[in-house]
């Protein structure tokens, strides 16, 4: 990935944490710059992000770790990044160094959790972002203080703005050179509570390979919280006897309680009350906190009235804006494709190749790669709005609302997130604690309509929705997408609701505990950088699936062969493999409404909604003996039934087909992440069995009702 | 017993006891929220339910239900 990565000598690995919201995914950008890798469908910063930097002979590899309160889990989140770091792999050799990044303007809790991480015995970094914020909120942070009393390097930065950045790479190479220090304390445990955790903390040192300061920091945390035992021993296997740990824990809790001293969450106290205490001899306050622009315009967009009216117009916006912006860059890509497609045309003897080439693969793959600019307006408003810490106002906001279905406003971000693309929305759904909650968020995001839905719902709403306006305000057109979007919410919030009530497990305990982050300006350079990692994954996307699909189907759609058949059995396309096969299913799908051109598009349309739209192409293509590309919305509009003369597709039909992709499971790529997501093949068949009966129905009632009432 | 619940926009207090030990609990410890943590109401989302408060200089949300569960004085 990067050309001087092979060159150099020495590598090193280092695991950026911190809590949300701290700007860490700024410092992991500042840090790695392009040199970064994802996995195919990122998240904010769900995926286990990786990049590097190199300085010198020496590459330094970055894992980027979910944002994390404490080392005590509480989400699937939280566990993928203390699994990093406290596994007893992890503690021996995976990561070198720790880099954590705290909010200097909220350094109080931020400490919390590098307390517990100097614990761990590796050499650590404090990565003091956002210098500029404290300093704005009338706080004055002394870092030599912090150095002094904290015993590790403490970096100041500005992330953002790059402020700092050096710095902090000269501190990584510096302190990893150095031989492991020992951390000083950075707790104040009471004698008599030392005194009655010893038992269990020389258990562990005897029985586990940890450091004594390790152990003497998980035996106060195993005190502390039961929620500590479930998960801790997941690392132990045989070596340690759960039973024997948990008996010392009762033990020392009778012991603490004879001393009146109160166990229950004691790590937290008395980590709290040694942070106070370094606090307040480093950080002393020089001006006055204002209230800044944030607090006002919090009162506007959290207002009880104008809160909701604003959040629905922000999203309206959005989608007309999408609409109305993506049209110039969209028609720059059409009119490439066709120049593309003609030069093609001219270059390549007509024949099989040429038809290969140009009906099938310039048609197909460009008929989808249209939609890009969409997508990318769409994933940059929603990078950005996150970016803001609006998203986290939208999830307090709706709360309430989604209690009904069993759901809190943790739900509300990754259902928001789906409307881009189900995938990262899915695997966003690992910040939500309760496992009931998680799963029911999981099975109704499918039914927020995605960005692939987007080129279908353009197509046939550009081809068969009359033209005009209501009232001469919003079009027909706009206002159809808007219901579909509402129809998909609609049958979500059902969903949601008969889920709640079908799925018996245990837990079930909704709950919503949640940080509101300061309003922050978001970072266009890093929005847009996100937004070009989207576009590559979509592109290359488009260049492998689709094209396969497409080169798959032109095969079927061409062969066999015109010589081999007799015209008077309809068009060549009609009498194809897949026109045969599109026949075959065509008995079932004919109540929607759907011809056998349809019923080819919905089978295609399973490696990825939007093929459907490439499948047209290609088959319209290759019915036109043209050589020219056919525009796809004039060619739906025109095509007539060959032994009726009547169209063969109606507006009752088409709203059928919008219908039922707003509803039914057609994307493989959403089955699996589900399938890896709740491990169990369980739910994601359920999903596609569920999903799917209900398009069917609703459709079969659009058109015929629709038909039959005004058809 | 007064409880964070009880507070009003604006109001602050000083958390003296917990009546519930559950993972809710423990979890707001953690985020800093333990007697004698001073905490200050700033406002209920739009439909009442949760609420929004300051602690330890950032903001936390948290509903009701949970909020009547931390006794508070002053």
């Amino acid at each position: 990935m990067n050309p001087t990565a092979s060159t150099a000598t020495h590598s090193l690995s280092v695991a950026l944490v911190g809590n949300p919201n701290t700007g860490k995914t700024s410092v992991f950008n500042s840090l790695t710059g392009l040199h970064q890798k994802v996995g195919n469908y990122p998240g904010v910063t769900v995926e286990k992000k990786t990049g590097l930097f190199t300085d010198g002979d020496t590459t330094v590899n970055i894992i980027d770790l979910p944002g994390l309160y404490s080392l005590l889990p509480k989400s699937l989140d939280d566990k993928i990044a203390c699994d990093i770091l406290t596994d007893s792999q992890a503690l021996e050799t995976a990561v070198d160094l720790i880099v954590l990044v705290a909010d200097a303007s909220n350094l109080n809790r931020n400490l919390y959790l590098l307390t517990q991480i100097l614990d761990i015995g590796k050499p650590v970094i404090l990565a003091l972002n956002m210098m500029d914020m404290a300093v704005k909120n009338g706080l004055s942070v002394d870092v030599a203080c912090l150095e002094a009393a904290l015993g590790i390097p403490v970096v100041p930065l500005v992330a953002k703005k790059e402020k700092g950045i050096d710095d902090l790479k000269r501190a990584i190479t510096v302190l990893a050179g150095q031989p492991a220090l020992n951390h000083s304390h950075h707790i104040d445990v009471p004698e008599a509570f030392t005194q009655s955790l010893k038992p269990l903390c020389d258990y562990l040192t005897e029985h586990t390979d940890y450091t004594q300061s390790y152990c003497r920091s998980l035996t106060l945390r195993l005190v502390s919280s039961d929620d500590a035992l479930k998960y801790y021993a997941r690392d132990w296997q045989q070596r340690v006897d759960v039973q024997q740990v948990k008996q010392h824990v009762h033990h020392i809790r009778k012991e603490l309680e004879e001393k009146e001293i109160n166990w229950h969450m004691a790590e937290a106290r008395l980590r709290y009350q040694w942070i106070d205490r370094i606090l307040k001899s480093c950080v002393s306050r020089t001006g006055e906190l204002k209230a800044g622009i944030g607090a006002h315009l919090d009162k506007i967009l959290t207002h009880p009235v104008a809160g909701p009216v604003i959040f629905v117009t922000i999203f309206a916006g959005i989608f007309q804006t999408i609409f109305a912006f993506a049209e110039i860059p969209m028609g720059w890509i059409e009119s490439g494709m066709n120049m593309i497609g003609v030069w093609a045309a001219s270059h390549i003897a007509p024949g099989l190749l040429q038809s290969l080439i140009v009906d099938g693969v310039i048609a197909g793959v460009g008929s989808v790669l249209v939609f890009l600019p969409q997508i990318l307006f769409l994933f940059f408003f929603l990078g950005i709005l996150e970016d803001t810490g609006y998203m986290a106002r939208v999830a307090f906001m709706m709360d309430r609302v989604m209690r009904g279905a069993g759901l809190s406003g943790r739900s509300v971000i990754p259902l928001l997130s789906s409307f881009a693309c189900a995938i990262p929305g899915i695997m966003s759904t690992r910040t939500i604690h309760d496992w009931k909650e998680r799963l029911i968020t999981i099975l109704i995001a499918p039914f927020m309509s995605c960005s692939a839905r987007l080129p279908v719902y353009i197509l046939i709403i550009g081809a068969f929705i009359p033209t005009g306006t209501v009232m001469g305000i919003i079009s027909y057109s706009a206002l159809t997408m808007l219901t579909l979007y509402l129809l998909g919410i609609l049958a979500a919030a059902l969903s949601a609701i008969l889920f709640k009530k079908w799925i018996k497990m245990p837990g079930g305990k909704s709950s919503f505990v949640m940080e509101l982050p300061p309003y922050r300006r978001p970072s266009i350079k890093w929005t847009m950088l996100q937004m070009y990692e989207r576009a590559r994954i979509f592109v290359s996307d488009a260049g492998r699936i689709i094209l396969a699909i497409t080169i798959v189907l032109w095969f079927l759609a061409s062969f066999p062969r015109t010589e081999q058949i007799s015209p008077s059995q309809g068009t060549p396309i009609e009498q194809s493999y897949a026109g045969q096969f599109g026949k075959l299913i065509e008995p079932l799908i004919k109540p929607l409404g759907f011809d056998w051109k349809i019923g080819i598009g919905l089978i295609t349309s399973f490696a990825a909604r939007e093929v459907m739209v490439s499948t047209l192409a290609t088959i319209y293509n290759l019915e036109d003996a043209d050589e020219t590309a056919v525009d796809l919305r004039a060619a739906l509009i025109k095509d007539t039934d060959p032994r009726t003369g009547l169209p063969t597709y109606t507006l009752w039909s088409a709203l059928a087909l919008l219908v039922y992709y707003v509803l039914a499971m057609q994307c493989m790529a959403t089955v699996a992440i589900v399938r890896r997501e709740t491990n169990s093949w369980r739910w994601p068949l359920l999903m596609i069995v569920y999903m799917t009966s209900l398009a069917y129905l609703a459709s079969f009632a659009v058109y015929q009702v629709g038909t039959y009432l005004w058809g | 017993m007064k409880t964070l619940n009880d507070l009003k926009p604006g109001e602050k207090a000083t958390i003296c006891g917990f009546a519930d030990r559950d993972a809710d609990m423990a979890y707001l410890m953690e985020l800093g929220m333990m007697e004698g943590t001073t905490v200050t109401f700033v406002k209920s989302a739009p439909l009442g339910d949760p609420i929004e408060i300051d602690v330890r200089g950032y903001h936390l949300s948290l509903r009701r239900s949970r909020a009547r569960a931390i006794q508070v004085a002053g």
